[in-house]
């Protein structure tokens, strides 16, 4: 009997992963017209607008395009395109050749090409501009110090240098260049591109790394140091097509060619400047350049406006927390009552969810890309084993704290153990048990927000990009609505006391 | 009839009962008494199966009470404690009837009999929808009693049912309980540490030191032919007894 019913839980939780997976992959059979394109986009400012150019490339050949903007960095960007999250992001040769195939030691395009070509990739030619990295400083200080090229900052040793978290663990990034120019500087710290032109700016920084179309660079008055030893390679733009998309979608995967030598270094940094200081939408600076450069009157989906967004955010964060707060019941529950009852078991079930929960949320999330992919799936399973413990510890505490009077009174009036958990030990235990879903649900709505990181949605989203764009009104667009929430599933449950906790307990406890 | 044969039981390594034997008779009162730690309320989690004995047995109806017959043989045994091991989240008729609503028997039936309890027990019949927390300490007891008998039993333990009550409640139901005892003619298992209690209810008074049984018999026996030298000074110590209130069989 019990046995039975945990089967039937531990089915009802594969179904709900199921689900989200069959989700993610229904989308691939779907082959009647039109066919759906989805394109992919690194977090920073430029890789979000090369996406919108790509959607928009797509949609002038009627199929649809959805773009999932902002999945994090290159390696998250990379795997989803190989599992076929999405079909086409744009990426640079020199990260390819440093980073994503560092270690098969390409170079050249040619060769990339056909490295790729194994992993099921196609290549595009070059899109016309070079994103080199780059190290630059605040004008004023390389005036003041003298710095002109990389080498100098040799005779600095206490500059403050802050770098992209990518580029602190790449290849080619800060060990690479450390050893390449000898650098002495111990203060090195990783942080978001964006914020580390903001803290050059306040001068809580010296030295930060830049990609060289960033619209900051003249925005900020930056210095971009000289590669004199030559450490960077060349950061050609390019698209990553899946090679299926040419079966697919071929009017789609021909489309995504037309930009091939269209964009120089100018237009990109013209259109990075335009989305990122006069905050122009990425889509409309995408289609801005479509219709000026290519002559192509691209149609991107309609912007629903602020309460639109809102309420689809709203829909996706409560998916979020909802399934995965289910979820976690259905575990959780039945784990606390076993924990409660074989106090050895109950043990190393508290101890294990326990150390679930120390996995820093990121890193959680992340960690689960390569079982779930991307999106919303590895971010409920995250917020899932997030929610175990605060369940499986207050039913627990909740059942254990039942008093041994009690529960012998249950006994002795010849109750079998199943009547006794459900008529007598649960209902005493349900204030426990309904505070510790209570703090499961309250920590879900704000871990949830980390879930735009992998591609999640929710309100996440506009603090992503607000982080990005520095721009506080996005960022409240998504706080304020989190922060709402948590306080109407407080008091949603504190409306749900009064319909789970006998009313008998509730005078108990007043007295 | 409900009977312990050389029953042990050991709580960490302190014996708590040493190789008891008891038998109780039907229709009548047997009365444990002693010092507390003495025993007296561990026998009655024995009779229950509620904990395990480490020796020895306890039958009813010449049935062994184990783990395995246990369920089944509690409902023949009516149990209640000092607080009145009402559950908090159950009103007065809950409490009474949970274990008769588990079994489903007729709603009928089982307010018939709810009915029928609280007349016996004189409780009021409109306080059956209040709550432990809205009862007063001699309420809950009576909840607690009709609770005890509703399916009943062929047995009634009570462990210390009256403990916790003040002086004037506690003489109501002294009365109650010896009027109820003599109505229901059950086998009845009372445990007090108050010996004119003890000679007020009981048919027979079992006095228990140590985890083992000192002397058995009636208040008479215990004040005229001691057994030892600690049944006169237990005795002894109950003066309000010898001065105010002199045993009716006396």
């Amino acid at each position: 009997m019990k046995r039975d019913r945990l089967a039937s839980w531990t089915v009802a939780v594969a179904l709900v992963f199921a689900g989200c997976s069959l989700e993610r992959r229904g989308v691939e059979g779907a082959n009647a017209a039109p066919p759906l394109v989805r394109v992919g986009s690194k977090q920073f400012t430029e890789s979000v607008v090369l996406g919108e150019i790509a959607a928009g490339l797509v949609r002038t050949t009627g199929a649809d395009a959805e773009h999932r903007a902002e999945l994090g960095g290159t390696q998250v960007l990379w795997h989803a395109l190989l599992r076929g999250e999405i079909d086409v992001y744009a990426e640079y040769t020199g990260t390819l050749e440093q980073e994503i195939l560092a270690d098969r030691g390409v170079h050249g395009w040619d060769a990339l090409q056909a490295a790729l070509a194994v992993e099921g990739i196609a290549l595009s030619r070059p899109l016309g501009f070079n994103d080199t990295y780059a190290l630059g400083v605040k004008a004023a200080l390389a005036d003041r110090l003298g710095l002109r090229k990389i080498t100098d900052l040799r005779a600095h040793p206490s500059l403050r240098f802050g770098f992209t978290n990518e580029f602190m663990d790449r290849s080619d990034g800060w060990p690479g260049l450390r050893a390449r120019y000898r650098l002495p500087q111990r203060d090195v710290r990783g942080l978001d591109h964006d914020v580390a032109y903001r803290g050059l700016d306040a001068g809580t920084l010296d030295v930060t790394d830049l990609y060289s179309t960033d619209a900051d660079i003249r925005y900020y008055g930056l210095r971009v140091l000289e590669d004199d030893l030559s450490h960077f390679p060349v950061y050609d733009a390019v698209w990553l097509v899946r090679a299926d998309l040419a079966e697919r979608a071929p009017a789609a995967a021909e489309a995504l060619t037309r930009v091939e030598n269209r964009i120089d270094a100018d237009a990109m940094i013209a259109m990075n400047a335009r989305a990122k200081q006069d905050r122009v939408p990425e889509s409309r600076v995408a289609a801005d350049f479509l219709r000026e450069r290519l002559g192509l009157a691209a149609s991107g989906p309609e912007d629903p406006g602020i309460a639109g967004r809102i309420l689809r955010r709203t829909g996706e964060h409560l998916g979020l927390v909802g399934v995965s707060l289910g979820a976690a019941l259905l575990i959780a529950l039945p784990l606390g009552v076993l924990a409660a009852k074989r106090p050895r078991l109950g043990a190393l079930v508290l101890a294990g969810t326990g150390v679930l929960q120390t996995i820093p949320s990121l890193a959680l999330l992340v960690f689960m890309i390569p079982f779930l992919g991307i999106g919303a799936p590895p971010a409920v399973a995250a917020l899932f084993l997030y929610s175990l413990l605060p369940i499986v510890r207050n039913t627990h505490a909740g059942l254990t704290q039942v008093p041994q009077s009690l529960r012998e009174s249950a006994e002795a009036l010849g109750l079998p153990p199943g009547a006794r958990l459900r008529r007598v030990e649960l209902p005493l235990a349900s204030p426990s048990i309904l505070a510790g879903i209570k703090t499961a649900a309250v920590i879900n709505v704000g871990t949830a927000t980390l879930g735009a990181v992998i591609g999640a949605g929710g309100y996440g989203q506009p603090i992503l990009t607000g982080i990005r764009l520095d721009d506080v009104g996005l960022i409240l667009e998504g706080a304020v609505p989190a922060a709402v929430l948590a306080l109407v599933v407080q008091a949603a449950f504190g409306g749900l006391e009064r319909i789970v906790v006998p009313r008998g307990l509730r005078l108990a406890r007043d007295e | 009839m409900l009977a312990l044969r050389g029953v042990s039981k050991s709580f960490g390594g302190h014996a708590a009962v040493r190789d008891v034997t008891i038998e109780f008779p039907p229709a009548t009162t047997t009365v444990l008494v002693g010092a507390s730690g003495c025993g007296k309320s561990t026998l009655l989690r024995l009779a229950l199966a509620l904990v395990t004995p480490d020796a020895g047995s306890v039958t009813l109806r010449d049935q062994v009470v184990d783990a395995v017959s246990a369920p089944a043989l509690r409902r023949q045994l009516g149990y209640v404690i000092q607080d009145g091991g009402l559950f908090p989240h159950l009103d007065a008729h809950d409490n009474v009837t949970l274990m008769a609503r588990h079994l489903r028997l007729p709603a009928r039936e089982i307010d018939a009999r709810v009915r029928e309890l609280a007349a016996l027990t004189r409780f009021p019949a409109d306080a059956l929808a209040r709550y432990p927390a809205q009862l007063s300490g001699g309420q809950k007891q009576r909840v607690g009693l009709m609770r005890a008998l509703m399916l009943d039993p062929e047995v009634l333990l009570l462990d210390e049912p009256l403990g916790a009550l003040d002086p004037l409640v506690r003489a109501e139901l002294q009365d109650n309980l010896r009027q109820i005892f003599r109505a229901v003619g059950k086998t009845v298992v009372l445990v007090t540490h108050d010996l004119a209690e003890a000679a007020f209810l009981g048919d027979r008074i079992i006095l228990l030191r140590d985890g083992s049984v000192v002397q058995a018999g009636t208040l008479r026996d215990l004040l005229e032919s001691p057994a030892d030298e600690y049944v006169t000074r237990f005795v002894r110590a109950q003066r309000t007894l010898l001065v105010t209130s002199p045993p009716e069989r006396a």
